[in-house]
């Protein structure tokens, strides 16, 4: 949800209104956020912003290297070789090309490189499937990244940009992934507002030119982290048993602080833009009183929030919260949002077979320790690309108040929407 | 080993805090490269075709450097004279 309720510093007006889909939009967030490098490859959601971005350089309206490689695995090795060497990089991918970056998405965050990566979710093969789903982005859950899942077309332009603010925090340095649902919001065109380009260089604080500073015994001063002849670093060498869990134990303390800084950053585009997205962090409506809430990441949330206005005003208590934030995963926000709820549904676009939806396994974590836990359902639904029709919400809506009633969960994992 | 650091000692991004001169590779060998001098005519093979840099040149005469050479052969392979012999590490 798009609130905008106070005068910002850049009023409406002053900000230029587009009507582009969302794989353009991010297109725009990453030129006006002064990318130094974009290494990417065409995969079907997220062609647009690299074929859009390609036009910006062809046409001479960005200074950025643009390296087209031959893989996604390559892809993400460019990014990571130019953000270690001081660039802002940026990539698009989804589905399988995200897969086939698998292993160099490790790399880069437990380099601590701060690289954006705009995820347009795709069905993983096989059948093989162009259509929206979360698996690609359910596939990357461990990988040491910060995902972020929007709702429509401006909080991809909104969020693309502040991505990079969040990944160069010296409190995070850890890179980003913007997920938009393919095709619902990658090919659809919505009129969004854009800040100048010159309100985005302030925001972001210019080009990247400043890096964390860190202590090695070879040198007597601290040095910033950066592949630099002359202050030689090595990113990333052989680690045994000695010391790659030290290492690792960096990457989960960094991942405790991003709460605070996504928060903050929320803020300050709210002050400038006068957009925000609930806390940053969870967008909740209708819950202070809801006997049912149902949690949903991406696209589907405007869809949800429909039904619950709708159902609120014929007297039903039922509220949504949308999880913005995936990784790191809000648990304690949730938690204290979620008590005093009768039952909680849980919907996941994905599932990690033989378990459950993965935002369901988090949520069922973060409830478990508190005093009175409410019922939890969880529904896969949107397979593939399936639509989440409003019939269908209501219906699980419905299903979640009569459970709310009986106090019984018949079945806890449910598919929504699939043919038996 | 020196004693052991903590994670809050250590610089981020995997960035080791010594230089990796300091990791001694040459405690991984199983076989060890011996050069005959009587037989070696400095062709300079084994010192373009070591893969760690571990044959070391001094203008008069090959030496291998054990600290870092890890025994994969190839000089031992590579040498047109068999001048060279992989033999076991000894053992202590």
């Amino acid at each position: 949800m798009t609130e905008v309720v106070k005068t910002p510093k850049i009023p409406p007006e002053k900000q230029i209104l587009m009507t582009i889909n969302g794989d353009e939009a991010v297109a725009y967030a990453a030129k006006q956020s002064l990318v130094d490098v974009v290494a990417a490859y065409p995969i079907t959601p997220q062609t647009i912003i690299v074929e859009k971005f390609s036009e910006f350089v062809a046409n001479g309206e960005v200074h950025t290297e643009f390296v087209p490689v031959e893989s996604e695995h390559s892809a993400m090795s460019a990014c990571v070789g130019a953000a270690a060497a001081g660039a802002r990089a940026f990539t698009a991918t989804a589905a399988n090309g995200l897969a086939l970056m698998w292993e160099i998405l490790y790399i880069a965050a437990s380099l601590r490189l701060p690289i954006v990566l705009a995820v347009a979710n795709r069905a993983l093969s096989a059948p093989i499937n162009i259509h929206n789903d979360h698996g690609d982005a359910y596939g990357m859950r461990d990988s040491g990244w910060i995902q972020i899942f929007v709702e429509n077309v401006q909080e991809a332009y909104d969020t693309t940009i502040q991505a990079f603010k969040i990944a160069e925090d010296e409190r995070v340095l850890l890179p980003v992934a913007v997920n938009l649902d393919g095709f619902f919001l990658s090919h659809t065109l919505e009129n969004i507002r854009m800040l100048p380009d010159e309100e985005v260089h302030k925001f972001l604080g210019g080009y990247r030119k400043t890096y964390p500073k860190v202590k090695v015994d070879y040198f007597d001063e601290e040095v910033p982290l950066i592949l630099n002849p002359a202050r030689p670093l090595s990113f990333g060498p052989l680690d045994l048993y000695d010391y790659y869990y030290e290492h690792k134990m960096h990457q989960i303390e960094a991942m405790k602080r991003v709460p605070e800084v996504v928060r903050e950053v929320n803020e300050k585009w709210y002050e400038l833009t006068g957009r925000k997205y609930g806390d940053g962090i969870l967008v909740p409506y209708g819950v202070e009183d809801a006997d049912v809430v149902v949690t949903v990441l991406g696209s589907t949330g405007g869809t949800v929030r429909h039904i619950v206005k709708k159902l609120r005003s014929r007297g039903y208590k039922v509220g949504t919260i949308r999880i913005r934030l995936f990784r790191p995963f809000p648990h304690k926000e949730l938690a204290e949002l979620l008590k005093g709820v009768k039952v909680v549904g849980v919907m996941d676009r994905g599932i990690s077979f033989g378990s459950y939806g993965p935002s369901f396994l988090d949520i069922s974590t973060a409830l478990y320790d508190l005093k009175e836990r409410p019922l939890l359902v969880n529904y896969v639904y949107g397979l593939g690309g399936r639509d989440a029709q409003p019939e269908m919400i209501e219906k699980m809506f419905m299903e979640l108040l009569e459970i709310a009633k009986t106090g019984e969960v018949k079945e806890k994992l449910r598919f929504l929407g699939v043919r038996e | 080993m020196a004693e052991l650091r903590g994670y809050k000692e250590l610089p981020i991004g995997a960035v080791p805090f010594r230089l990796s001169t300091d990791y001694k590779t040459g405690d991984w060998r199983a076989l060890r490269p011996v050069v005959d001098h009587n037989k070696c005519v400095k062709c300079m093979l084994c010192w373009i075709y070591c893969p760690d840099m571990a044959v070391i040149w001094d203008g008069e005469k090959i030496t291998i450097n054990y600290d870092y050479c890890k025994g994969c052969g190839l000089c031992a392979h590579e040498c047109p004279v068999k001048a060279i012999t992989m033999e076991p590490e000894p053992t202590e």
